[in-house]
């Protein structure tokens, strides 16, 4: 158990995925704008990722590794997601209306997530059994809503606050995104080697 | 090699299967009214009415955030069939939004002026004009609906509007003019 709580943990403050290993910086820093659509798309990714992150490991696991064909991981991994979002979406629509409408369109962009292929992959390297590569992938996507949530209201702040006129914009908001990123370094400490 | 080009194969397939198989199991039927009413409008996706196309405004008048005059290409023809469909009053076209032209209109290219910018051809929404940078434009004529977006954009105001004349197989007969009120009915 404790080793779970530790991949959590692990994933979720100490390694973020976004704002230490740089994965997923794109919908971070696309669809930060607003509250409201940063908490859709972190509800949606939570979802995708986790999902993702057991079926990539399922099929590297019972289909890859038997066959030797370990080396085309990648290219697999990227089918298999892109079917998993597909799938969900469609299953989604039709089993939750409400939910739908809240994911809505957040569900199709997360195919192009790199956190969710770097979650498959770093799976696979970090040999990660199918218990601890569900919370791996959970960890990775509380992480990455955390920061997204956090991020999306600093910057709804920022567009009201007087800023230079040099920093507006995209500028000022990668500047607050590095210092988040180095608050977060500091949870490195939380582990003592 | 066979065996990854197998093994990828045979993967995407069953993929793929299982995307359709949940295409169909899964199928969602869209709200049927709207599908009603978007039938009624004209299509023109000229965005007169304020929504991106015919389909939009379709939508918001089923939730009830658009009100059925606001069409000028459909004109009354189409504000009465809406208020039949939705079971409302009818009322007059709403004049903020254009005004019904009686005579179907075309736009035609003045082809020796055209100066090939592609500005008409971004805003044609039904894909009527056809050329390329720095070449001549034309308007398919049978796609055009009329809605007469690309005149703005023009640089050289070379689109003109042109009514569209009657051939023998459109034609149809006038209603009577209802001319003065009879004097034996006053």
């Amino acid at each position: 158990m404790t080793e779970y709580a530790l991949i959590l943990l692990g994933t979720v403050l100490v390694n973020n995925f976004v704002l230490v290993k740089f994965l997923g910086l794109c919908p971070f820093m696309g669809v930060s704008r607003k509250l409201e659509t940063a908490i859709g798309m972190a509800l949606a990714t939570t979802f995708v990722l986790t999902l993702s992150s057991v079926s990539a490991y399922l099929v590297n696991e019972y289909i890859l590794a038997p066959l030797g064909l370990e080396y085309m991981r990648t290219i697999m991994f990227i089918l298999v997601i892109a079917v998993v979002v597909q799938f969900t979406e469609m299953v989604v629509h039709k089993t939750s209306p409400l939910l739908y409408n809240i994911l809505g369109i957040f569900l199709p962009l997360i195919t192009t997530n790199c956190a969710v292929l770097g979650v498959a992959l770093l799976n696979v390297q970090e040999k990660h059994g199918f218990l601890q590569s569900l919370f791996y992938g959970f960890g990775a996507a509380v992480g990455f809503s955390l920061v997204l949530i956090l991020f999306s209201a600093l910057r709804e702040r920022i567009i009201v606050a007087d800023v230079p006129e040099a920093f507006q914009g995209t500028s000022i908001a990668l500047i607050t995104a590095g210092i988040m990123s180095l608050a977060f370094m500091g949870f490195a400490g939380l582990i003592k080697v | 090699m066979l065996t990854v080009i197998l093994t990828l194969a045979i993967i995407a397939g069953v993929f793929g299967l299982l995307l359709a198989w949940s295409a169909i199991r899964f199928k969602v039927e869209g709200d049927p009214i709207v599908d009603q009413i978007d039938a009624l409008l004209p299509q023109t996706q000229c965005g007169q009415c304020t929504y991106p196309g015919c389909r939009p405004y379709a939508e918001a008048i089923a939730k009830g955030e658009a009100d059925i005059n606001q069409c000028p290409p459909g004109g009354e023809a189409t504000i009465l069939a809406l208020a039949d469909l939705l079971g409302v009053e009818p009322k007059p076209l709403n004049a903020e939004h254009g005004e019904e032209k009686h005579l179907p209109t075309v736009v035609r290219i003045d082809e020796n002026v055209c100066i090939g910018c592609t500005l008409c051809i971004q805003a044609c929404p039904v894909d009527a004009i056809i050329g390329a940078a720095k070449q001549m434009h034309t308007v398919v004529e049978s796609e055009c609906t009329g809605c007469n977006l690309c005149i703005p954009p023009c640089p050289v105001d070379c689109i003109h509007i042109v009514e569209v004349k009657p051939t023998v197989r459109t034609w149809t007969a006038e209603l009577p003019d209802p001319g003065p009120v009879a004097p034996h009915a006053v």
